[in-house]
């Protein structure tokens, strides 16, 4: 097995980052004109990074699939962004910041990576400011903080329900001045269809290019460039049914990952505690509740199962349970953290309540989210001051007032840590090929705390990438501007081409959504909250099956030559299916439970998540095998030096 | 030119010469009042502004204030007109915030000047115009009373002042909002205090009206 | 819960820019209420998919009413009848059974169509391009608590910023004007510190480039306002008009 060089610079813990950046090598700005950068998406990493890639002068191709980078489902995150400032003066500090994620990751990431994404926080809000990002702001003019799960200190920023919106827009914003300057080229509604890869002189493989397809035109087309970068975002869409954007894909990773990158940590994908529950079959997405909310909500079930069948049966009315027959169970459960422990344990706890069968709504899964006591001890006006855009929202999609009754709320996928491997550097194991934010698997181990994917995507962004991509493109410098023309540009066009022409010429009857609903429900009942060994086994099995289900069934309507959105999806599709498997194949392999990858048979007396540190303390690489055939496990060994690792305790 | 290559200038364009005309008739409807009072007041003013050099600078000057206005607002609706394409939506529906008057503009405006151009024929061509030539001019009291004990015109009047009504109660806060001189609070001020004014001096031109066509109807 | 309804929906269907397009009616049955309208619109494309016909292109993404890819207009208003939501947004229930919907993409001369309901807004991106941002590079920027604001004004730079680019207010403007999407970007940075430095050189350019791209004048019919999804209000124009005669006087 090869061994996995994850290029940590030597030194403490809090200087790893300072010596890095003091010794690495870095181009002169005559040299930066002549190296071309793509990056493909443009959420917080990608814009920020070709923002900032455009800034310090290289010549920068971003491309996304919406018709405009503002798009981008970074827009959609609401509750914050984290960073150590301690302007709460509450005891925040980047050590603590870094062990917070550390422990929150339930001990499965990188040490030095999260040290530095707690190091470069700070910065992120600083420039965010700059930018013109209204942050929430106290009276007296300073920065304003939130709590969020995980967490005992005050260090989420944020701007409104909408923090998300605000830092892209951010983002995009400095984009667009780099457009404006000449250094950044966008390409709107193109999507990357497969990587490029070129060998040099020593023979050794590198990202030189991608292939995508104009989605106005059909148009297949080439784009060559010095590195790639890819900020494509999660595959949670593998579940049908998530909180992403109708649009978000795995598929740049997957093209990636055919083309010899590894994929890092499938199985972790983090499913969120309020999103609305599920309504019916014709359902296209799940909408997300930020966790902002659990601040002043509190979560129960009733305590009687009698009164959870009334419920369910529509016999009973919440309110009118007392109080005494309520199960807060998080407050019971974990006392120190109650109802604002990390998402892992809130899906869990909740899951497990409607096990047993104390679930409410019609269905019988979903749970309580009650604002009834922060009315009392607040008033009506400042919850609606706080929460009433989310309140708003939750009426218009269940036709219940949260004012005058609880939210239901109930587990679903949301976001996933894992994802293609990279290095200190965030280079993936292609040479030339970097991979930055939710598309790539290095800062939240097996669980993200909330308000801190925004953090990781724009740390990446605006702050490690412009630094270590230079370290690469310093070698860089004499390669000159690769033609399009090259018979591996032709090659790899050729292979999509006829990719394309496979499927369009299936015939088959269905539509790509009916298959991909298929899917989803294989991966929600056996690659969901609780899997088991059969369970994964039974997925792969049917993982397979769906496979040739798409292969004999699936319709595509009109040609390929033009605007085919059902195209679009039938390709991405693909793609999921294949990542199912990936996720299926690391928890089979993961024997323990930690964070977002709970194996049932591996659990404390109390239901907790029972890790194997002794097994499993380590990054799972897969590495691709060929079509058809079971991709490789390779192992990243976690080192843990600065920190003791323990089992995660949120009870006291 | 800002005021002619940008939008916000074009606007300006309008805004101003727009406030200027709604202060000329402010004084229009204070002179005609007299009127309701005094009628020798009346013809005393009329006297007065005459077809001395003043009278002549501010009617000149109006003239140019109407063209200026009624150039930019065809010019205006013209490039409005282009900018909607080529399409139009087969179905629509106007929100609840949204003032009738304020998507019609240019018709009422239309509508605002062929009135003016029938009171140019019954008022101005006797008075100020006679006088140019050299002729001496009609008395303006008399005008007054011929012409609104006549019912016919006595209608057509009350509703050319009802679209002068429309025109000016978006008018005033459109051309205040297009200057800028308005926020979220003002906003609402604004459209109270146009209101309010534009409805008085709507009123006052209506009083004379009313009043003259009552003495004939006494008569 | 299970309430159902039945409807004709009338679509635009329009294959390219160049070609002509024309409605199309659909006969709806037994909608579930509770589904959204792009989920009533899934509901539809799986059956023209199932018939073998080409499914009815729209833009959408994130489906709660943030990203601003959704653009419909659906029965005389941009983003359907009720206010204050995308067309995401909107759900089955505000509409009754027999009922005769149709639904157009945004016309304007701004925004082409591209093929069905979906329509090109590039032009925004081009407007941002122009001047909407502040022009600072990364790192070497003061400690985020280093200048006060307050809260006043970081609120109301917020109501602007709320903007999600989606175009109703384009669609909305009986002229065509993106006044009110301008405005929202030029007001919230021209009411921070952060974005004053520059703001009379970004009301110019911003609104330079609106013109230039097509779009009408404003005439404040506060149609915009009252269709904007983000409520996002025209004292936002007021503000852009002082600042860029406040810029045009100084010059």
């Amino acid at each position: 097995m090869a061994t996995i060089d994850s290029k940590i610079p030597e030194g403490p813990l809090a200087e790893k980052w300072s010596n890095y950046k003091a010794h690495q090598k870095l181009v002169n700005p005559a040299n930066k004109r002549k190296l071309d950068i793509i990056v493909v998406g443009s959420g917080l990493a990608g814009a920020s990074a070709a923002a900032t890639l455009g800034d310090l002068g290289f010549k920068v191709k971003c491309f996304c699939i919406q018709d405009s980078p503002r798009r981008a489902h970074s827009i959609a995150a609401q509750g914050g962004i984290n960073a150590a400032k301690n302007y709460q003066n509450d005891g925040d500090s980047v050590y603590r910041l870094f062990y917070d994620t550390i422990k929150g990751g339930d001990y499965r990431s990188r040490e030095a990576n999260v040290y530095r994404l707690a190091e470069v926080s700070n910065n992120i809000i600083d420039q965010c400011v700059a930018q013109g990002v209204p942050f929430a702001r106290e009276y007296g003019g300073t920065l304003a903080n939130r709590s969020f799960g995980g967490a005992q200190v005050s260090r989420t920023f944020y701007a409104r329900g909408q923090t998300g919106q605000q830092l892209l827009l951010g983002a995009y914003s400095a984009l667009s001045y780099q457009v404006k300057q000449g250094n950044v080229e966008l390409f709107t509604r193109c999507e990357m269809l497969d990587l490029v890869l070129i060998k040099d002189e020593e023979g050794k493989q590198r990202a030189r290019g991608i292939i995508y397809r104009d989605l106005v035109t059909g148009e297949i087309k080439r784009c060559s460039a010095h590195a790639v970068v890819i900020g494509t975002g999660g595959y949670g869409n593998t579940y049908f049914l998530s909180t992403n954007a109708m649009g978000c894909n795995g598929s740049a990773a997957m093209q990636c990952y055919r083309k010899g990158a590894w994929f890092a940590n499938p199985a972790f994908a983090q499913i969120h505690p309020t999103c609305i529950p599920v309504h019916g079959d014709k359902q296209s997405k799940l909408t997300l509740m930020s966790e902002s909310l659990r601040n002043d909500g509190r979560i129960w079930v009733p305590k009687k199962l009698e009164d959870a069948k009334k419920l369910q049966s529509g016999e009973l009315n919440p309110n009118d349970i007392p109080d005494e027959d309520r199960d807060f169970y998080l407050e019971r459960r974990y006392p120190a953290f109650g109802n604002l422990v990390p998402r892992d344990v809130a899906s869990r706890a909740a899951k497990e309540r409607c096990d047993k069968g104390y679930g409410v709504n019609n269905t019988g899964l979903a749970v309580f989210l009650d604002f009834k006591y922060a009315i009392q001890r607040l008033g009506k006006d400042v919850v609606a001051d706080k929460y009433g855009n989310l309140f708003d929202m939750y009426e218009e999609i269940t036709d219940v007032n949260p004012y005058e009754n609880p939210m239901m709320i109930f587990p679903a996928i949301h976001y996933t840590m894992g994802g293609i491997w990279v290095d200190y550097e965030l280079e993936t194991s292609i040479p030339g090929l970097f991979a930055i934010g939710e598309c790539n698997f290095s800062d939240h181990g097996a669980n993200r705390l909330g308000a801190s994917a925004l953090m990781q995507g724009l740390a990446d962004g605006y702050f490690v990438l412009p630094y270590t991509i230079q370290n690469y493109l310093a070698d860089q410098i004499q390669v000159p501007r690769f033609s399009t023309d090259r018979p591996e540009f032709e090659e790899a066009e050729k292979s999509v081409k006829e990719k394309i022409a496979k499927i369009m010429s299936i015939g088959g009857t269905r539509s790509v959504d009916s298959i991909h609903k298929e899917l989803g429900h294989i991966m929600w009942e056996y690659v969901g909250m609780g899997r088991t060994e059969e369970s994964l086994k039974t997925a792969l099995k049917k993982l397979d099956d769906i496979e040739k289900v798409y292969w004999k069934e699936l319709r595509v309507p009109g040609v390929p030559s033009t605007l085919n959105v059902e195209l679009e999806k039938a390709l991405r599709l693909l793609d999921f299916i294949e990542i199912g498997k990936l996720m299926a194949y690391d928890g089979l392999n993961r024997e323990e439970s930690c964070g977002g990858h709970f194996r049932e048979e591996h659990q404390t007396p109390e239901g907790e998540a029972l890790r194997h540190d002794d097994k499993f303390s380590y990054v799972a690489c897969w590495e691709f095998k060929g079509e058809g055939k079971a991709p490789e496990l390779l192992k990243e060994p976690l080192n843990y030096e600065f920190i003791k690792v323990q089992t995660r305790n949120y009870k006291n | 030119m800002w005021l002619i290559d940008s939008s916000i200038g074009r606007k300006v364009v309008m805004s101003v010469t727009g406030m200027a005309l709604i202060l000329f008739l402010t004084f229009h409807m204070a002179m005609n009042c007299v009127a309701l009072f005094s009628e020798d007041g009346y013809r005393a003013i009329c006297e007065f502004l005459g077809a001395n050099w003043y009278a002549l600078v501010g009617t000149v000057g109006l003239a140019a204030l109407m063209v200026i206005h009624f150039i930019y607002a065809f010019w205006l609706s013209w490039q409005n007109y282009k900018a909607r394409g080529s399409s139009r939506y087969a179905v629509t529906e106007r929100p609840k915030t949204v003032e009738w008057s304020s998507q019609n503009m240019l018709v009422i405006g239309i509508i605002v000047c062929i009135g003016l151009f029938i009171h140019l024929i019954n008022f101005w061509s006797k008075m100020q115009l006679v006088e140019i030539m050299g002729d001496k001019p009609a008395d303006g009291v008399d005008l007054i009373r011929n012409t609104f004990s006549k019912w016919y015109f006595a209608l057509v009047y009350l509703v050319w002042l009802f679209f002068i009504w429309l025109h000016l109660t978006h008018g005033f806060w459109s051309a205040i909002q297009t200057v800028g001189w308005s926020s979220k609070v003002w906003h609402k001020r604004w459209k109270v205090i146009g209101n309010v004014c534009i409805t008085l001096l709507i009123l006052g031109f209506a009083s004379v009206l009313v009043l003259y066509f009552g003495k004939s109807l006494m008569a | 819960m299970d309430k159902t309804i039945s409807f004709t929906l009338k679509v635009w269907r329009q294959r390219s820019p160049k070609e002509k397009g024309c409605f199309k009616s659909y006969q709806m049955k037994d909608i579930p209420t509770d589904t959204s309208f792009l989920e009533m619109l899934d509901i539809l494309n799986e059956d023209l998919i199932n018939k073998g016909e080409e499914p009815i292109v729209f833009d959408h993404d994130c489906r709660e009413g943030i990203c601003g890819m959704c653009s419909l207009y659906v029965n005389g208003h941009p983003h359907g009848p009720a206010t204050g939501a995308t067309t995401c947004q909107l759900y089955m229930r505000r509409f009754k059974d027999g009922d005769t919907i149709t639904v157009e993409p945004w016309r304007s001369a701004g925004f082409p169509v591209i093929r069905d309901l979906m329509v090109d807004r590039s032009a925004f991106d081009k407007i941002m391009q122009a001047g909407g941002y502040t022009s600072i590079n990364v790192g070497g920027v003061p400690d985020a608590n280093a200048i006060p604001i307050s809260k006043e004004k970081a609120d109301l730079a917020m109501d602007a910023a709320s903007c999600i680019g989606c175009g109703a207010c384009v669609a909305a403007c009986k002229n065509g004007s993106a006044m009110l999407f301008v405005s929202a970007k030029v007001s919230q940075l021209a009411l921070l510190p952060q974005g004053q430095v520059e703001a009379a050189r970004r009301a110019k350019s911003m609104l330079h480039k609106m013109d230039e791209l097509g779009f009408g004048n404003c005439t404040n019919t506060r149609a915009c306002e009252a269709e904007c999804p983000k409520c996002v209000s025209i004292s936002n124009i007021a503000r852009l008009n002082r600042e860029f005669i406040a810029a045009k006087l100084k010059d």
